[in-house]
């Protein structure tokens, strides 16, 4: 056993070496066959490298699922003009916690990947934007960076290809919607964390006003092996359309919690019996959020037919996200546990969007007062409604997010704010 | 001619040039989409979200101050799903909105009042204790209500983008998010701030000046143009019970924009100001006696005619309007002959407003400078508008004087004049020594035109009634010429004192008052200027 936990249902490509600190340094990296794919892709004209990973089915693991070769395509050619190829590190989903793990022992993996796509969407420059509570990954990160400076990977003509690309890292500030790309841009830019209107999408008018591509920590650091081993490769694993691996960030009553990586269309049921090595204490299973905080609630028996796949999971009237499983048993108050990830939109919106802005809020105070006993059949209606008046009406999705859990928790658990309102009783309080 | 895009907005086709935003699009049918932080002087951070229209084909609802139009595109504006949208957002502006509209100045004139009344829930379903910001003294004319903001930034996007000064911002974030001033630094030492009172689209900016004042609905607007400077920003005169309350700036993207300064905005209170002449005044027995205007105009020509051809030395003021400098002007002529001099106010600097370049609180501190001078008359004195009368002080021939209120001269003002007539709105110590006073009205209670500094003729309307006996000036000195002969007949508007004089005077050939109506028309521009043109 190693790394926290593995199992041997894992398939693992981007966490081979989660555990192993000597994959930090940058000649263990070489010697393990590291910047074989850089080495490869710089042979290659920026386009091929676009085809390869549009081949590969890659899709965005930062939770929208957009195929990422596709995004790369999208970027303007010959403008004169510089491109910026931005690294999402900003990761902030409650429930996620893959990005940190793949800088912290493969940061080098994540390099070799923004030098590839910098190279295929013809880039000079890549900021790598780290959530702001990551200082020790983030210094991890520059440590890396550093190291593949001095061997010639980064910067001026690399490795003799007459190609110049730098890399940046920028450590944010710590707020959820600088993770929105746009925010992001907005914070990098120097200029308070709010999404922008679109259109004009990054493609065109990115970050400091120009082409921008802006990717995943995920799909960047798979990014070198794709490229070495071809698209064909990557597809062996998944389903037709969510070829692949991913790795899952499971939380809650499991008895192993943790990351594992694992082929797309896994069933859920196994993840968590087989894999997680089952509910923590034999407890029953309740509920499921199987993609970070954002994605609608599914309860034991939608998790139980639950593949975990783009479209397995939109099947059972949920979402895949950035793949962040969050499991509760049967002491789970519903209740508290949706009020609580309301209680982090409220606090984390933007502020500018009024539906967002004024609407997280009173759906906090609207929850809170239900856990509270104070509640009225009529605010499951008026929740309903008002959550519905944020969906869809604003710049960018934290207003959805909020819609999320709290739909999905009143349809699939009303008797528990039933007994809250009716008899002021926690359902399932230990 | 810009291409041209073809859309259906609520079943009418409508033609716009490309680029125009769904919003403007609308105006052309006739409907106004209901919107808080788009202003079309500004940029469009498309965030109140109120905007809110459906657009066939889209799977949400569209911004439509942002989204531009397109080939073909149906917009609903008025559909349900886009009433609904908007119903939605408007609720939200609600939970938390204190709704103390019974002591907001902004009631009556609230965006927040006409849209909820328009398109929103008839009942709120809003249980929670709302969150209070309370008061902020933001500096300069400024007091901020915090709990009625309904955060559009367009205060802070005008200190930004507008006055280019950016003293204010939005701290913290999500429902906590408040417009601040930077630390101690407030609006103090800005001077364009009164504007952003004027975009608040509710209560949350209000003018000191005007607090608690007067209600919306009791205030009458008068388009009008603002007496402060040579630009002739155009305003209107906001008035109760007689008295100016307050001035705010009327659109004319000619001139002003949707602008204009505090200097101006606030030097209001001298139209309210009494100690006024009510009655035309004759000099019998060495003593002013009040009698009535036909008495004082009837003996006025005859001691004119008993004159003989005399020379006139005249000073007028800049504030005059255009029909009062050419009925003064023609009276000369009637007089065999003379010259005019006005004195005004210059400051050191031009204040510019950065986002707006053709807009400035400019160094002439007189609306119509440039119009007195279209008349011939030249300017004497100094910055401070005293001086330079030594000439006319003495003159023994006929001396007029036209609204300066002669400040700075002695009871010896015209001792050694055959005949002296004062035409003003007060006593003054200098015109103790006159023949005739009459008295006359302000600009702001009398219709007339100022020539701005670009040479726009502007046309300007009475807001107030007159005190007592007091008539505007062209319609006395038109009198008085006519009465000596030299016009067809007296001017019995301010539309035929205008014309009296559109073709004596080259410049303003051809115009007519229905061209320059509320917008103003531009000065054919062939007369050199004897003074500065600043």
């Amino acid at each position: 056993m190693a790394y926290p936990y593995v199992s041997d249902r894992e398939v693992r490509i981007l966490s081979k070496y989660f555990g192993d600190p000597k994959q930090r340094r940058i000649d263990t990296y070489v010697k393990r066959g590291g910047y074989g794919g850089l080495k490869k892709a710089l042979g290659m004209a920026p386009g091929e490298v676009v085809d390869t990973v549009k081949a590969s089915g890659l899709r965005g693991r930062g939770g929208a699922g957009f195929p990422t070769g596709v995004k790369w395509s999208f970027m303007p050619k010959d403008t004169g003009r510089p491109h910026y190829l931005i690294c999402n590190a900003d990761e902030s989903e409650p429930g996620t916690f893959k990005d940190r793990e793949l800088i912290r022992w493969d940061p080098h993996q994540l390099i070799e990947g923004c030098l590839i796509g910098a190279h295929a969407i013809g880039a000079q420059h890549v900021y790598i934007y780290c959530r702001g509570e990551f200082f020790e990954t983030t210094q991890v990160l520059a440590k890396a960076l550093e190291d593949a400076y001095a061997k010639g990977y980064v910067g001026e003509d690399i490795l003799g290809s007459g190609i110049k690309i730098d890399i940046t890292v920028h450590l944010g500030a710590g707020a959820y919607i600088c993770g929105e790309e746009t925010g992001l841009m907005n914070s990098l830019e120097g200029r308070r964390g709010q999404p922008r209107v679109k259109p004009p999408f990054p493609a065109a008018v990115g970050a400091f006003g120009m082409p921008s591509t802006i990717n995943n920590v995920e799909t960047l650091s798979i990014i070198p092996h794709i490229v070495t081993n071809g698209g064909d490769w990557y597809r062996q694993w998944g389903t037709e359309k969510s070829p692949g691996t991913k790795l899952f960030c499971v939380s809650g009553h499991v008895n192993k919690p943790g990351n594992y990586e694992l082929p797309l269309g896994f069933p859920l049921i196994d993840l968590i019996e087989d894999v997680c090595g089952g509910m923590r204490g034999g407890k029953a299973l309740k509920a499921v959020i199987p993609g970070g905080s954002s994605v609608p609630i599914i309860n034991a028996e939608e998790a139980r037919a639950c593949s975990l796949d783009y479209e397995g999971c939109v099947a059972v009237g949920t979402m895949l996200g950035c793949a962040s499983v969050i499991v509760m048993d049967e002491t789970t108050e519903i209740v508290k546990q949706v009020r609580r990830m309301v209680d982090f939109y409220a606090h984390e919106s933007c502020g500018q969007c009024t539906p967002c802005r004024e609407g997280s809020a009173w759906t906090a105070k609207m929850m809170r007062r239900i856990e509270e006993g104070r509640g009225t059949e009529d605010d499951l209606d008026t929740l309903m409604e008002v959550t519905q008046q944020m969906v869809g009406t604003t710049i960018c999705v934290l207003s959805d997010s909020v819609a999320a859990p709290v739909q999905s928790s009143i349809n699939k658990f009303r008797d528990e704010y039933l007994a809250l309102i009716r008899r002021g009783e926690r359902v399932g309080a230990a | 001619m810009a291409e041209m895009v073809k859309l259906t907005i609520d079943g009418h086709e409508v033609e716009v040039p490309k680029g125009t935003t769904l919003l403007e699009a609308a105006k052309q049918v006739g409907t106004l989409v209901p919107h808080y932080c788009y202003h079309p002087g500004m940029s469009s951070p498309a965030m109140c979200r109120l905007c809110l229209v459906e657009v066939e084909g889209a799977p949400k609802p569209m911004p439509s101050c942002v989204t531009t139009v397109a080939e073909g595109q149906v917009v609903k504006t008025q559909s349900d799903n886009a009433l609904g949208h908007r119903r939605g957002v408007l609720e939200f502006y609600l939970v938390n909105h204190p709704l103390d509209c019974p002591i907001c100045d902004m009631s009556g004139e609230c965006h927040l009042q006409d849209y909820v009344h328009e398109e929103g829930r008839e009942h709120g379903r809003g249980r929670e204790p709302k969150r209070v910001f309370g008061r902020d003294d933001f500096g300069g004319d400024v007091l901020f209500y915090g709990d009625r903001c309904v955060m559009c930034t367009r205060c802070v996007r005008f200190m930004n983008e507008v006055e280019q000064d950016s003293r204010l911002t939005v701290v913290e974030r999500g429902s906590r998010s408040v417009i601040d001033t930077f630390f101690e630094e407030g609006l103090e030492g800005t001077n364009w701030h009164g504007n952003i009172v004027d975009i608040c689209p509710v209560g949350a900016l209000v003018s000191k000046d005007f607090l608690h004042k007067a209600r919306a609905w009791d205030l009458e607007h008068t388009p009008s143009i603002c007496p402060g400077c040579a630009q002739g920003c155009n305003i209107d005169l906001h008035t109760r019970d007689n008295l100016v309350q307050r001035l705010k700036p009327r659109e004319n993207l000619d001139v002003n924009g949707w602008w204009m300064c505090d200097y101006g905005r606030l030097d209001y209170e001298w139209m309210n100001a009494g100690g006024r002449i009510e009655a035309p005044l004759v000099r019998r027995n060495g003593a002013p006696a009040a009698v009535a205007w036909k008495d004082a105009l009837t003996e006025l020509a005859d001691a004119a005619r008993s004159m003989g051809g005399s020379s006139v030395k005249a000073v007028a003021s800049p504030h005059a309007s255009n029909e009062d400098l050419g009925a003064l002007a023609t009276l000369i002529d009637a007089f065999g002959g003379g010259e005019i001099v006005y004195r005004g106010r210059m400051a050191e600097d031009e204040v510019p407003l950065r986002g707006y370049p053709s807009l400035a609180r400019r160094r002439d501190l007189t609306p119509n400078a440039r119009g007195a001078e279209l008349f011939g008359a030249t300017r004497v004195g100094s910055a401070d508008a005293t001086g330079g009368l030594d000439d006319v002080a003495s003159h023994d021939g006929v001396v007029i004087v036209l609204g300066d209120a002669l400040p700075d001269q002695s009871a010896d003002f015209g001792r050694d004049a055959a005949l002296y007539i004062y035409v003003g709105q007060r006593g003054t110590p200098a015109a103790e020594r006159a023949d005739f006073v009459l008295p006359v009205t302000t600009f702001a209670e009398q219709e007339g035109t100022f020539t701005n500094v670009d040479g726009r003729v502007q046309r300007f309307w009475p807001g107030l009634t007159a005190p007592g006996m007091a008539r505007p000036a062209w319609l006395i000195l038109g009198a008085l010429a006519a009465e000596l002969g030299r016009a067809v007949g007296p001017a019995r508007t301010a539309a035929d004192a205008f014309t009296a004089f559109t073709g004596a005077v080259a410049a303003f050939e051809g115009l007519t008052y229905e061209d320059i109506g509320t917008r103003g028309a531009v000065i054919n521009e062939t007369v050199s200027l004897t003074g500065d043109r600043v």
